[in-house]
């Protein structure tokens, strides 16, 4: 039996999760992000079972899907794998026993079944953001839209870093439509859900659904500082010279008439219609008219005339409407939240799930990400087997691979290693001190 | 803390410190067993109003003044030096009662964390401080020229907040963001590299999730003692008065209607239809349709007539009246008359049974053929729409009452239904079927004086 992934039969599926270039960097991944613990247990203060109490999650064809798979070694879960075929694989949390022996422990006493350690995770997609959008809709996803992932991915990167002073922070596209975000710090792995659900509401800015009419609200006398370099160092900039003109946010009056939606002053907004209705007539070219509206609103907003409260903050509030990050806040504020694996392959368009440099994320083209079938092409164009390590290297998912390692993976297995050996060395000095009595 | 029995041992004259306690270690005081249970139950009422106002959706300033009301309502002594000691002690049995599932737990660390957040911002700044240090934070004073370089982002965060701006003298802390979640989500503190940047008037949220954080580990090691030793041990003395405490219902308890408060069988009828909360409602209805009750029910109603004013003798013609449609006379007699008399205290130990509260009616388990329980709890959510339809609620009203039932405020969804029938507020919420009986009286028969 056939199954279509995109075109792609189910047999190349399999083949190419057979691949050894695949299962080594895979391999790769889950050894060595999961295993803080150096599961080849060099070092005696690493935890052997840190890796085999991780959660992983196989969605199979046929809509079956196996929740708390867990493996003892890498290689048991490259045999998994291997055996299932799974389409889509979610890594959830490390809970405090073996997923898979859970059923042997009581629900009510001390002995319970929980989380223990789960990276700090976002989710960000963009049909979240159709009503701003007039591009596409839904799964579709284009050059025109696709820049307000980068401002989000650029918003929330540099909120980790600087506000809460996280490092090892990977980004990754989705496969479609989104992107994901791993804080894999051991602090942020050991946030509880009450500290995970304060820095998502740290976050959270865009509120509301189709019932209300402002979604953005930003009272007080000043911007929050967070809020504010947001504002000056990405968001304006975006909004006024890509997003006016890529999505013609003034050009018909069922746009603007949703921005003008946004102030809660009769008489400036009939102020501001007259004169676009009449416009029409005017002689700028269609191609400046929504810089021009866009410069007339500002203009009469912030002329200091305003006699309303709730027009001091008008302008920001559209900008941030239309542009700030929407995080879909479930997927942070839960440790035993799924999340699905870096370098999957997205079923429905077989994109290869690959990681984004937030430093140059505005490069990043989701329409020229590797497919599935492009690197099985590339792949069987090989020719004579090189060294089994470097047949992905040569290929697209190469770039992909090489970022991977140097920028993300191996600066945190350093640090890692660096936390077992310190608080195995204070472990150490306490038994000692404890010795003399 | 050792417990004595009756004889009155002077409590040692130990230097009471005026500040907030933390409740590190249970106290080397020594308690008399009245007192054990006594202390607890006055700051039972205390959590279990603030409780109440919470859930009443009470602003702040008005939750303030109710702890400050509720604490000096309950919690003095006639001895003023003792009045710290009751503090400490109640709190400290009350661990025990509440430590025991995650639910109960759950609830005392809620209430007593906000009790100690209101408690704590009314301390001098001196005291704060000597709190704070008490606690042992990694928090540290920002050195005043971490402070000048940062101020500007200081100051932008407290505009943002409604806040003044601060001085050149003013003190801030720098914590670890994870030690302050609250001031983190509503975004009212600056931060940097991880550390949150708190004023002194945020301090309280610092000391109340480390306050929440150390009572809660505290409950958990108190379970494991009280499950595998204590207990045990205080089979006889401690382990019945907590067993108790924690549905401990602390209103009037209606054993004894008031003035010439009766009714005759007549009314009944008339009575359950106007006056009876939907519990009762629900049990009169049953025992109309099928004649016959099973022990639960017959125990809910039975009692809960008594407390309405229903005599023993008028008592027992109502209930044959209903059971002999299906028993004989003789059978009743025989197998349920005597149960009647028995809630009476007519038989056996002659205990004069009290009608039962809400909270016990709420926590009862009903089973299959059952009709007693709280209908808010024990319905679901279509059986209980159709009877507060059937009771004349209207259809918003209706929305209200579940979503309160969603929420488990069962009291509340009955307040509320008690609100809707009679077209009138009830501040004081039901906390008591009879209650509800005689409020509703109240309001229908308002010239009349015998309620």
């Amino acid at each position: 039996m056939l199954i279509f992934i995109n075109g792609c039969p189910m047999e190349m599926v399999s083949s190419y999760l057979n691949q050894p270039g695949l299962q080594t960097h895979l391999k790769y991944w889950v050894f060595g992000h999961m295993s803080w613990a150096y599961l080849d247990g060099k070092h005696p203060g690493c935890d052997q079972s840190y890796f085999g109490r991780r959660e992983f999650s196989f969605t199979l064809d046929n809509d079956i899907y196996l929740r708390f798979q867990s493996f003892n070694s890498a290689s048991e879960l490259e045999n998994s794998i291997k055996e299932k075929c799974p389409f889509k694989i979610d890594i959830g949390p490390v809970y405090s026993v073996d997923p898979s022996k859970r059923h042997a422990y009581a629900q009510t006493g001390d002995n319970v079944f929980t989380p223990v350690e789960r990276e700090l995770i976002f989710d960000i997609d963009m049909t979240d953001y159709d009503d701003v959008r007039y591009c596409c809709a839904g799964a579709d996803v284009c050059l025109d839209c696709w820049p307000l992932m980068t401002i989000a991915i650029k918003v929330i990167d540099t909120a980790l870093r600087d506000d809460f002073g996280f490092n090892h922070i990977l980004w990754v596209y989705s496969g479609r439509r989104g992107v994901h975000c791993w804080v894999c710090d051991g602090k942020a792995r050991r946030l509880t859900n009450e500290q995970r659900a304060a820095i998502a509401d740290y976050f959270h800015v865009y509120k509301g659904n189709e019932n209300s009419q402002k979604k953005v609200s930003l009272t007080g006398a000043a911007l929050h500082p967070f809020l504010a370099r947001s504002y000056t160092e990405v968001l304006r900039n975006f909004f006024e010279t890509k997003l006016l003109s890529s999505q013609n946010l003034f050009s018909t009056e069922e746009r603007y008439e949703k921005i003008l939606d946004m102030i809660p002053d009769e008489s400036l907004t009939s102020e501001l219609r007259g004169k676009w209705q009449d416009n029409k007539r005017s002689t700028s070219s269609k191609k400046d008219i929504d810089s021009i509206r866009w410069e007339q609103l500002k203009t009469m907003l912030q002329s200091g005339k305003q006699k309303v409260q709730g027009l001091r903050r008008c302008v920001e509030e559209i900008v941030f409407s239309f542009t700030y990050p929407r995080l879909d806040m479930e997927v942070s504020k839960h440790m035993n939240h799924l999340l699905k694996a870096p370098f999957c392959v997205h079923p429905k368009t077989g994109r290869i799930c690959v990681p984004i440099d937030p430093n140059e994320c505005e490069e990043f083209n989701p329409t020229t990400v590797p497919t599935l079938a492009t690197l099985l092409e590339e792949l069987n164009m090989g020719g004579v087997r090189q060294e089994v390590n470097d047949e992905l290297d040569r290929t697209s998912l190469g770039e992909s691979i090489r970022f991977f390692r140097s920028s993300f993976l191996q600066p945190l297995l350093k640090s890692c290693k660096e936390e077992i050996e310190s608080s195995y060395n204070t472990k150490l000095q306490r038994s000692k001190n404890s010795l003399t009595w | 803390m050792e417990t004595v029995r009756t004889q009155r041992k002077p409590l040692s004259k130990e230097v009471v410190v005026p500040t907030l306690p933390l409740y590190r270690s249970p106290p080397s005081l020594e308690v008399r067993l009245e007192d054990f249970e006594l202390f607890a139950i006055d700051r039972l009422r205390v959590l279990k109003g603030i409780s109440d106002g919470l859930s009443r959706g009470k602003k702040h300033e008005e939750m303030e003044q109710l702890e400050k009301d509720l604490w000096n309502k309950n919690m003095r002594h006639p001895q003023a030096s003792e009045i710290a000691n009751k503090d400490i002690i109640s709190h400290f049995v009350l661990r025990l009662v509440y430590c025991r599932t995650e639910e109960l737990r759950k609830w005392f660390l809620s209430m007593e964390t906000a009790l100690f957040r209101y408690r704590f911002r009314q301390e001098s700044a001196e005291a704060q401080r000597a709190l704070m240090a008490e606690f042992d934070l990694p928090y540290k004073a920002v050195g005043s020229a971490e402070f000048e370089s940062l101020r500007d982002k200081l100051g932008q965060v407290s505009r943002s907040i409604g806040q003044p701006l601060p001085t050149a003298d003013a003190i801030f802390y720098k914590v670890p963001f994870e030690e302050v979640p609250e001031l983190v989500a509503g975004r009212r503190v600056f931060l940097h590299k991880g550390h949150a940047y708190i004023a002194s008037n945020q301090v309280v949220s610092l000391v109340g999730t480390q306050f929440r954080s150390h009572l809660s580990k505290a409950l958990i090691l108190t379970n494991r003692k009280w499950t595998s030793t204590v207990r045990e041990q205080e089979k006889d003395r401690l382990t019945p008065i907590v067993e108790a405490l924690c549905t401990s219902y602390l209103g009037p308890d209606y054993s004894q209607p008031k003035g010439f408060a009766e009714i005759s069988v007549k009314d009944i009828n008339e009575l359950a239809r106007s006056s009876f909360p939907l519990c009762m409602r629900h049990l009169f209805e049953k025992l109309k349709e099928d004649h016959h009750l099973k022990h639960g029910g017959r125990m809910q109603l039975g009692l809960f007539l008594k407390g309405v004013g229903l005599k023993l003798d008028d008592a027992l013609m109502f209930w044959k009246a209903e059971f002999s449609q299906k028993v004989s006379a003789e059978r009743f007699d025989k197998e349920y008359a005597y149960g009647i008399r028995h809630n009476y205290g007519r038989e056996g130990k002659r205990t004069d049974y009290t009608p039962y509260s809400c909270q016990k009616i709420i926590l009862s388990t009903p089973g299959v053929g059952d009709h007693h329980g709280c209908p808010y709890r024990h319905f679901s959510d279509e059986n209980l729409r159709a009877a507060l339809s059937k009771m004349g609620v209207n259809s918003r009203a209706v929305e209200d009452v579940m979503d309160k039932v969603r929420n488990r405020h069962y009291q509340l969804a009955c307040t509320l239904t008690f609100e809707a029938v009679h077209a009138s507020s009830c501040d004081s919420g039901i906390n008591h079927p009879n209650q509800y009986f005689s409020d509703s009286q109240k309001l229908l028969q308002p010239k009349s004086t015998q309620f």
